[in-house]
């Protein structure tokens, strides 16, 4: 059965790319992006092990495109997010949302509607 | 180097042994530029270090390449590889019978070296203290030469341990192995043993089987070996009983200890008993009283090393400690003592100018070298064979690469042959060594037997065969299942013409193996018989000699004229030792024009009257001794290295003065040879003898059966004397046994030779036959336009007969070098036999070409309307 919901990692390798945009979205750019976003370093095998892992999933989908000569001519897989991989990402913040509306120490400071 | 300052090229070809091949693409450019981006900010160290590390976080379960296609069916395959292993074996006979006999042939005299060796090199390592023991040796100069003895004077060992006592543990005196006689009421029989000081059971560990070896401190007790208890004393246990040794000491001794067997593998295989040396001190005259006790090297002292001490260190110390005691005369030989160590007893015990050098270790090397070899050689011949023949398979590879055989199944399918062809030489070979060793062991004079439950061995047996399999297939398994299918298939495949290049430097190394192995062999022959064929100054046949008892030498007259009479012998007179053997020498010795400060050593032989009419020897001047001459007391004669060494010009008429006594020179004989037949004879001395010597010499009539003459002796003897049992050793028996050990290894190395050269034959063989088949077409068309099988033949042979001739070239020197440092060892040796060298190449090229002929001759004469009617 593939897993739906979704890990920690996965979700921030997802909004990144949605943060990127079409066209810098293959697994170097996003572990540079990672880094820059959240100051933790990581291997580019990390990210394209999981990269393939939400595509087998349905999360996202990827296509080759002509590489610049900058690495040496060679294709490079872009990646973007399905249909259904933005229903998921919405569906964990609106989780987490619920999850924090009923906190009610901090409910009252936030209003995240 | 200089670093280059782009992507590490080593990094990317590991990325590619395990990357999925559709990410390879997107990854390498991903990693560049990782790499110049790292670059930015970054040495290139770093960055190069950096992309390592990026590389090594690939591997992950979803980038790994999986194998594309995964066989089922493995263990079917394996069958049908057994299979058809099998068939083509049954198809090729001959190549399979020539593959499984040279291999188990060659690992047969390997496996039985092995075992040859192992034993030798075995000897004395059962006692506990092995590595500490050692015998003192000196080393003294005679007649201009440094030479070794190996008996020492008594009061040594006291000496040792006295004043040199910081470097052993212990030290002990003890007496020659020699018999004895050991009398129980009910038995009488000849033991071997000694007499030694109570620490020997502290040096040389024994394991007992009744009482303690801890008992030699009471001199009237003995201990005695398992197998001489039983023969005095049966299944019961033997402490407590009364033994006498030797009739004439009368020394009575308890049992006090029985221990088990020493092994065959020890310089103590036969020592039967151990008696204390108080006892033999005290009842022993010549001992007791010696004027000199310094002087007679009668003795030996066995050492223990103390827990620090080193062997070389406590030789240096005790090197003076006889020269400091004995007389002037005696200093001039400059004793010189050292330890000579346990662990060199066996295989290093050669001494030259008082230098360890060799002993029978040579021969543990010899064989060693030819067990090598005769493997290489079986391993060539598999080799070749295999790589010959698995070039005709070529289209069952591309049968099988057509139907979708990957290629590390048909590297599995060569591999798996050639290791189970390999096994089952084994097995045969294991086979063939349980029936041979027996004739092995008697040959060899040995007692090895195969380790069946030695894990090592058979680690060892399984291993070799894994590699040589491996090795052997690894030809076919490697190339062959790369060639592409549809070219196997059209036949087009052709081996190129260097293909058979290391298989033509391979059968030359063997050739050359075989050359170098047939020289040795007619060397070592040749030497032996050119030993045996030196004179040796006397007659051998029909000589007996015989230990005295007592009454024979009261007697003696009467035993004489009793068996002369009755034509049992034609001489008879007494000796102090067997003709084949020099007991005494004397180093006080004085003649006109001696130079004072020259050390000789002479050997001394006395004998009675009539001693050279018995054993034949050749006066050369002057006359023998006579009881005509009653001066002949004061007689001498020389033998002929005597006569040379002195540099008398007319010795007869000389006085000679020994000890101070003075002696007239009345004769000189030819050399008699009594040490080693391949040294120089020791100058000598005879006397002759009215006193009591330790053997009787008879020359037996030829007229009679020498069985029915020693039975008419024994009748004699035992008419005189019924306490000492009758023995009796024929000279040239025991003459013959000094040519012992050369004709052993002549015999062993003449057996391996011809293995090796046999294994040798059957790889040309093969070869041939295979050379031949290939070449039926070629053979056919050339005989349609004209060629005579004798052109054919030529055509067939040359080949060959280059490789020959060039390991001829090849092995003469090596040859030469070897069988010339061998015949150095011997002073007396033959001439280099070159003949040998030309007889050894010539012999190869004919068996060559005799085994070539049998396949040549054989295609030549076919039909060609046989081999071309395919086309």
């Amino acid at each position: 059965m593939i897993e739906t919901r979704l890990g920690d990692f996965e979700e921030v390798l997802m909004l990144i790319i949605g943060i990127l945009g079409e066209e810098d979205t293959y697994a170097f750019r996003i572990a540079q992006e990672f880094k820059t976003q959240t100051n933790r370093a990581v291997s580019i095998g990390a990210v394209h092990s999981t990269l393939d892992r939400l595509e087998n999933k349905g999360f996202l989908k990827s296509q080759t495109r002509e590489g610049t000569s900058e690495r040496g001519a060679r294709v490079k897989r872009i990646y973007s997010l399905t249909a259904l991989g933005k229903r998921v990402l919405k569906e964990a913040m609106e989780f987490k949302l619920g999850l924090w509306k009923q906190y009610p120490a901090f409910s009252a400071k936030f209003n995240m509607s | 180097m200089k670093q280059q300052d782009t992507i590490p090229k080593a990094a990317l070809q590991f990325l590619r042994l395990f990357l999925r091949h559709d990410l390879v693409d997107e990854v390498t450019g991903d990693l560049e530029e990782m790499y110049s981006f790292t670059r930015l900010t970054r040495s290139k160290y770093i960055a190069r270090l950096v992309i390592w590390l990026e590389v090594f976080n690939y591997i992950r379960p979803f980038a790994i390449r999986k194998q594309t296609v995964t066989p089922i069916n493995t263990w079917p395959m394996y069958k049908s590889y057994f299979k058809t292993a099998f068939r083509s074996m049954v198809r090729n006979k001959l190549h399979a019978f020539i593959n499984i006999t040279g291999l188990s042939v060659g690992m047969a005299v390997t496996i039985v070296i092995a075992l040859w060796i192992v034993d030798e090199l075995s000897y004395e390592k059962h006692f506990d203290k092995y590595p500490r023991i050692g015998r003192v040796l000196q080393n003294v100069t005679n007649n201009g030469e440094v030479q070794t003895w190996w008996t020492l004077p008594w009061p040594l060992a006291e000496e040792l341990r006295k004043n040199y006592g910081s470097d052993f543990s212990n030290v002990v005196l003890t007496t020659g192995l020699q018999p004895h006689l050991l009398t129980t009421e009910d038995n009488k029989l000849n033991k071997t043993g000694l007499f030694a000081e109570q620490d020997f059971t502290k040096i040389f560990s024994l394991e007992m089987v009744y009482g303690s070896s801890h008992t030699l401190k009471d001199p009237s007790s003995i201990l005695l070996s398992e197998s001489t208890a039983k023969a005095y004393f049966g299944d019961k246990n033997p402490l407590g009983e009364i033994i006498t040794i030797d009739r004439d000491k009368k020394l009575v001794v308890k049992v006090a200890g029985v221990y088990k067997d020493m092994p065959s593998t020890s310089e103590f295989s036969n020592l039967e008993f151990i008696a204390s040396w108080d006892l033999l001190f005290n009842a022993t005259d010549w001992i007791r009283s010696m004027s000199d006790p310094w002087r007679p090297n009668a003795f030996v002292v066995y050492t223990l090393l103390a827990e620090h001490a080193s062997f070389e260190g406590a030789s240096e110390k005790i090197r003076d400690a006889k020269l400091k005691k004995v007389n002037e005369a005696l200093a001039k030989k400059k004793p010189a003592l050292f330890i000579h160590p346990m662990q060199d007893w066996h295989l290093h015990s050669k001494f030259k100018n008082g230098v360890k050098e060799g002993g029978r270790i040579e021969y543990v090397w010899l064989f060693g070298v030819i067990g090598g070899f005769v493997l290489l050689m079986a391993c060539i011949n598999f080799m070749n064979l295999s790589t010959a023949r698995s070039e005709k398979r070529a289209k069952e590879v591309g049968i099988r690469k057509a139907i979708g055989s990957l290629r590390s199944q048909l590297i599995y399918q060569f591999f798996s042959e050639s290791i189970l062809t390999a096994f089952f030489s084994l097995l045969l070979a294991i086979g063939v060594v349980y029936m041979m060793l027996p004739y092995f062991n008697t040959i060899a004079d040995k007692n090895v037997s195969l380790q069946w439950t030695n894990t090592t061995w058979w680690l060892t047996a399984i291993l070799f065969c894994l590699g040589i399999g491996i090795i052997a297939g690894s030809y076919p398994a490697l190339y062959l299942s790369s060639i592409q299918s549809s070219k196997a298939i059209k036949g087009a495949y052709r081996a190129g013409r260097y293909a058979a290049i290391p298989r033509k430097i391979l059968v030359t190394i063997q050739f050359a193996v075989s050359i170098v192995l047939i020289i040795g062999t007619v060397v070592v022959y040749l030497q032996v018989q050119h030993a045996k064929n030196r004179p040796i100054g006397y007659d051998t046949n029909g000589l007996v000699a015989i230990p005295m008892a007592d009454e024979l030498h009261t007697h003696f007259d009467a035993v004489k004229n009793e068996l002369e009479a009755n034509g049992t012998i034609l001489a008879m007179a007494e000796a102090m030792s067997p003709t084949t053997q020099q007991w005494s020498s004397t180093s006080q010795l004085d003649w006109n024009g001696k130079d004072p400060d020259l050390s000789v050593d002479f050997g001394v032989i006395s004998g009675s009257h009539d001693y050279g009419k018995t054993i034949g020897w050749e006066i050369v001047m002057g006359r023998d001794f006579s009881r005509e001459y009653i001066s002949d007391s004061t007689a001498i004669i020389l033998n002929e290295a005597a006569v040379e060494y002195m540099g008398l010009k007319n010795p007869i008429g000389e006085t000679i003065r020994s000890s101070n006594a003075p002696y007239t020179v009345v004769g000189v004989v030819k050399d008699i040879i009594t040490s080693s037949p391949y040294n120089p004879v020791t100058p000598t001395l005879y006397y002759l003898s009215t006193w009591q010597e330790n053997f009787l010499v008879a020359r037996l009539s030829p007229t009679i059966s020498p069985a029915e003459a020693l039975t008419n002796i024994e009748a004699v003897y035992s008419k005189y004397n019924n306490e000492v049992p009758f023995t009796y050793e024929f000279t040239d028996e025991s003459y013959a046994r000094k040519f012992g050990d050369e004709e052993r290894v002549g015999t062993l190395s003449t057996i391996f030779s011809t293995l090796a050269v046999f294994i040798s034959c059957l790889g040309i063989l093969g070869l041939s036959s295979f050379m031949a088949e290939q070449r039926m077409k070629e053979i056919g068309v050339r005989k349609v336009m004209g060629a005579s099988v004798l052109d054919l033949w030529k055509l067939m042979s040359r080949d060959f007969v280059l490789l020959v001739t060039i390991a001829s070239i090849v092995a003469t020197p090596i040859a030469y070098i070897t069988v010339s440092s061998w015949l150095e060892n011997y002073r007396y040796h033959l001439a280099m036999p070159w003949w040998a060298f030309i007889a050894a190449a010539l012999g190869t090229l004919l068996i060559t070409l005799l085994t070539v002929s049998w396949h040549t001759i054989n295609a030549a004469s076919i039909n060609p309307v046989k081999s071309l009617r395919a086309e």
